[in-house]
């Protein structure tokens, strides 16, 4: 699956249906969430992560065909996967410290 | 990029000397354009993590700003930023395959769909300035009729975050028309299509910042 061996002549070249299977998908999956965004009330407090849902796989769908990193080295792999965990670092600590503050009210 | 010797005659591509093979050239430059968008990734992710806070604190406010957006213009903008990121894979994939007409054919739809964009966003920031709905401080609440003091802060994560994408689409066109140019002088063939793919990287994260923020903007709010 990783063509990126120095020696290795001739880049991976995705089949042109493949791209335009992604490329259907992502369009589904836009109307998809056009759609469950009409049935917000039904869905509740889970409009918001559905929502997320369907966006996170359709940026998977974009990372491993149309920016080919299905077919990218393992260096890039790493180096893109690092971005997002540090994001969720970023998430996680700025959360932790907005939740765990305590409302104290002056006595003076 | 700078140091590209663009004399390909032929198919052989004159890598820099300071690489061992075109291939080394070309593995380089990729992992660069990778680190360039972990920088991407975090730029935005900060906004998103700033958004994501001050949504849950104050849900009904965000609420009020979403439903003050037209979603269908957030639709059509994910369709055609879609469509434009599968142009631009066409682009490189028609290099790919040696058909350079094809290419220079895909790489002009992906810079006439970023111009489609960037005209549904000024229709829709026209539209918002018209009604007043300005960021942070600037939005008279009063004037506007809003439900919530702070709907400027809405406002202010609206601007910002498509404001700074606008920016990257219209960079991104300006980089495509750069690839386009050089397509058309006849840079690229199989063996070299370094900056198209580059280029390429670079548009599809612009598309798949949009695709979170159509939904976090227009649909949940």
């Amino acid at each position: 699956m990783v063509h990126s061996h120095e020696d290795s002549q001739g880049h991976h070249i995705t089949p042109f249906v493949v791209y335009l299977k992604v490329a259907g998908a992502l369009f589904l999956l836009t109307f998809l969430t056009v759609i469950a965004h009409h049935f917000n009330q039904q869905l509740g407090v889970l409009a918001a992560p559905v929502a997320f849902m369907i966006a996170t796989i359709k940026a998977i769908l974009v990372i491993l065909w149309f920016m080919h990193l299905k077919y990218d080295s393992v260096t890039n792999r790493v180096i893109f996967g690092a971005g997002f965990f540090f994001l969720a670092l970023l998430l996680a600590f700025s959360g932790l410290d907005i939740w765990t503050r305590v409302v104290e009210y002056s006595t003076l | 990029m700078s140091t590209d010797s663009h004399s390909a005659h032929g198919h052989e591509h004159h890598y820099a000397h300071h690489f061992r093979s075109a291939e080394h050239e070309y593995l380089t430059s990729k992992e660069g354009i990778w680190l360039f968008m972990v920088t991407e990734i975090l730029m935005f992710g900060g906004l998103f993590v700033g958004y994501s806070i001050f949504h849950n604190i104050y849900p009904e406010m965000f609420a009020e700003g979403a439903k003050s957006l037209d979603w269908k213009m957030g639709f059509i903008n994910t369709l055609v930023l879609i469509f434009s990121s599968l142009t631009m894979a066409l682009g490189i994939f028609f290099l790919q395959k040696n058909q350079p007409k094809k290419a220079a054919m895909s790489l002009a739809i992906t810079i006439l769909c970023g111009a489609i964009f960037m005209v549904i966003k000024y229709l829709e920031y026209t539209h918002k300035f018209h009604l007043g709905l300005f960021p942070g401080r600037y939005l008279d609440v009063a004037k506007v009729g809003a439900e919530h003091a702070n709907l400027g802060m809405y406002f202010g994560f609206y601007y910002c975050m498509t404001g700074l994408h606008g920016i990257h689409v219209l960079l991104g066109m300006c980089l495509i028309s750069w690839c386009l140019f050089r397509t058309i002088r006849g840079d690229f063939n199989p063996n070299y299509y370094t900056a198209v793919e580059g280029v390429g990287i670079f548009w599809h994260i612009v598309d798949l910042i949009w695709i979170f923020l159509f939904p976090l903007l227009y649909l949940v709010g």
